[in-house]
């Protein structure tokens, strides 16, 4: 079918009022907001850092240096790499995967419980005592956990008055704080997707499984996981993308020590006044994030349009 | 082949809060016996089987698979296999994963389930398909890979909900005869629940006919339609005349019911012979094809008089509907021998039929249309 044929049959399906709105609202959408300001970004990288007065000039061209500096670090660095960068940006793409992975282990089980076995009022109980917190600012939960895991928190108090511990743990230091707030934060985009899946998996799938034998753990292993597959999927995204993006939950309750790739972008953009710079390391963690997640979807066979069903 | 495990329910009832859903249940089923519970939708016979499988538990009484008592004893580790409704395949594995995942719940290696399979697939006369996703097979394919999935995990009882019921009327008609020829090969129990009478009468050597929890009747085929033991299975199996009236006179078991088409006789059902006494109300039930036209010099007998409604013509059969002098309706059923037609509508007519073949029973409730 051609464009124009496509786009009369939208009209006609939709009216001119109707199809007008969607088709306006979604071009404006993709375009003003993700289109042309990751291009502007995309520009900005490929730029060296010069003062408002040369912007324009003969020394305004287009140059790798941001890259290389992220890559290499300074032309007068001893070392072969720009090794503290690299590691941060390492670190941050590793502790995501690893908040993913708690997610989803926290996640599936109250996914299944609320699409196979609650009902009714139990069910709904569920989802607003999930939902509910998050009308709490992010910023305050953020701080909240830094009340709650700090040396003289509720768990330190708890842990040392029944003398588990001798000496307060410090969790912001082992970065505990900082994982359990970005796996805390993102739970929901983890819980529904998958939700979704799973609730319209046919209860007899997991009854017939049962009568054949099988043991609770592989009728989710054999049955359950590969039907909510797209599910998990489109939630194990979000979390990824969005933790290895955040920038409140490490700056709160990150160690002193730990910085995340977030907050180098946002120090280059801020403190560091390199918005080139800072546009370079922003590139490069989008287009990480991205090959990372099509990597892994290669991995377990799924397709990029299984996710939006 | 043994001669099969048998499945007894003794005293069994099933409760959900203030509903009962299964009242008393008494039912020995015999070791490679092919079995049906036959009731309308609701009935409970839905909730008996899950009874025996083990996806739900008897508030009272128990269930007892070759003499082992089944309380406490999950579905997967009963001797049991269930053919669902809606098949249950599994629409991420290809058939032969399917039809061998009772085995590789054991464990089993990919080359000996593989091997499983195929044999199976040859069984129902689908080698070659193993490869196939779920999606990929026809309504008949599909039906025959659930039953190969159920029987590859070797159960001693096959137990199958309604299975044929989303084939249309052909196929199903296919699949009834090679259901019983697999059950007749394999030589297991196998426990049918359907509402379909034709399939209960065509496949099953005993029938449990149930209403609202109750069993009302236990027996053979021919004994449910030619016998019936209360007026619910009287109209629920089979098309029946119904004629009520009360008991006049009881003789070898004959009785004279007075009904407002005057006094016909009818034989007393088996189940309540010595129960129905004269006086009583009765129902009595005459099946279409029992009913004859009444031919020129022939005497004594039940005679009916009714004027023609209208006719269908089946094919094998002519339904005549017809209106007795009291209004109410009869239906005849006369083989198509080649006669010539001749009841159009208006038509007054004498029919009969033999005490013999006429039933009666206490009154009771009849099956709702």
């Amino acid at each position: 079918m051609n464009p124009v044929t496509v786009l009369r049959k939208f009209f006609d399906r939709h009216g001119l009022f109707v199809g007008g709105y969607l088709l306006a609202a979604v071009t404006f959408w993709m375009l003003m907001m993700i289109i042309l300001p990751q291009l502007t970004m995309l520009d900005f990288s490929f730029r060296d850092n010069l003062p408002p007065s040369k912007v324009g000039g003969p020394e305004d061209v287009y140059t790798m240096a941001n890259y290389t500096f992220l890559v290499f670090g300074s032309p007068g660095n001893p070392e072969p790499f720009n090794v503290v960068d690299l590691s941060v940006f390492g670190r941050t793409i590793l502790a995501a995967v690893f908040v993913t992975v708690f997610d989803f282990m926290i996640c599936y089980p109250i996914a299944y419980f609320l699409a196979q076995v609650a009902r009714g009022g139990v069910a709904r109980l569920v989802v607003l005592s999930l939902v509910v917190p998050f009308w709490v600012n992010e910023l305050l939960r953020a701080f909240a956990f830094k009340i709650l895991f700090g040396a003289s928190g509720v768990i330190n108090t708890f842990i040392v008055t029944i003398g588990l511990v001798d000496q307060p743990v410090d969790f912001i230091k082992a970065d505990i704080a900082l994982y359990a707030g970005l796996g805390y934060a993102y739970i929901l985009l983890m819980i529904f997707p998958i939700y979704n899946a799973i609730e319209s998996l046919d209860k007899n799938q997991i009854e017939a499984a049962r009568d054949l034998g099988s043991p609770w753990w592989r009728i989710h292993w054999r049955i359950v996981m590969p039907f909510a597959k797209p599910g998990i999927t489109s939630g194990c995204t979000m979390v990824f993308m969005l933790s290895a993006g955040a920038l409140a939950a490490p700056q709160i309750l990150g160690g002193p020590s730990s910085l995340w790739f977030t907050q180098l972008i946002y120090q280059w953009f801020n403190t560091g006044g390199n918005w080139p710079r800072g546009s370079a390391y922003a590139i490069v963690l989008l287009a990480s994030c991205i090959i990372f997640v099509l990597l892994m979807m290669r991995l377990f066979k799924v397709k990029l349009g299984e996710i939006g069903r | 082949m043994s001669a099969g495990v048998g499945v007894e329910l003794d005293d069994v009832w099933v409760r959900f809060g203030d509903f009962v859903a299964v009242r008393e249940a008494n039912v020995n089923i015999k070791g490679g016996e092919f079995f049906s519970f036959l009731g309308p939708s609701g009935c409970g016979k839905t909730t008996i089987l899950r009874a025996i499988s083990g996806f739900l538990e008897p508030s009272e009484g128990t269930v007892s698979i070759g003499g082992a008592n089944m309380a406490g004893i999950g579905p997967n580790k009963r001797p049991t296999a269930l053919i669902f409704q809606n098949l249950a395949l599994f629409p991420l594995m290809t058939v032969w994963e399917n039809i061998s995942f009772s085995m590789e719940v054991k464990g089993a290696g990919k080359k000996e389930r593989r091997h499983r399979a195929d044999e199976l697939l040859e069984l129902i006369a689908l080698a070659d398909q193993g490869e196939k996703m779920v999606h990929e097979l026809s309504g008949g394919q599909r039906q025959r890979v659930a039953i190969a999935r159920a029987l590859c995990a070797q159960p001693d009882v096959l137990l199958l909900d309604e299975p044929l019921s989303a084939l249309d009327l052909k196929l199903r008609q296919h699949m009834r005869t090679e259901l019983r020829a697999i059950q007749q090969q394999v030589g297991i129990t196998f426990i049918y629940i359907t509402h379909d009478q034709g399939e209960a009468l065509t496949m099953s050597d005993n029938v449990a006919v149930m209403r609202d929890g109750v069993i009302e009747q236990v027996a053979d085929g021919q004994a449910i339609y030619d016998d019936p033991a209360t007026p619910f299975v009287a109209s629920f199996v089979g098309e029946n005349n119904v004629l009520s009236g009360k008991v006049t006179a009881l003789s070898k078991n004959v009785a004279t019911v007075d009904t407002n088409l005057g006094k016909l006789r009818a034989r007393v059902a088996t189940a309540v012979q010595g129960g129905l006494n004269t006086g009583d109300r009765a129902m009595l039930f005459v099946r279409p094809e029992a009913v004859g036209i009444v031919e020129t010099g022939s005497r004594g007998g039940n005679k009916i008089s009714a004027t023609v409604v209208t006719e269908e013509f089946e094919g094998s059969n002519y339904h005549v509907f017809m209106e007795t002098a009291a209004g109410e309706p009869l239906k005849m059923s006369l083989v198509n021998k080649g006669q010539s037609r001749a009841s159009a509508t208006g038509t007054k007519l004498t029919v009969t039929f033999d005490a013999d073949r006429a039933v009666a029973l206490p009154v009771g409730a009849l099956a709702s249309e």
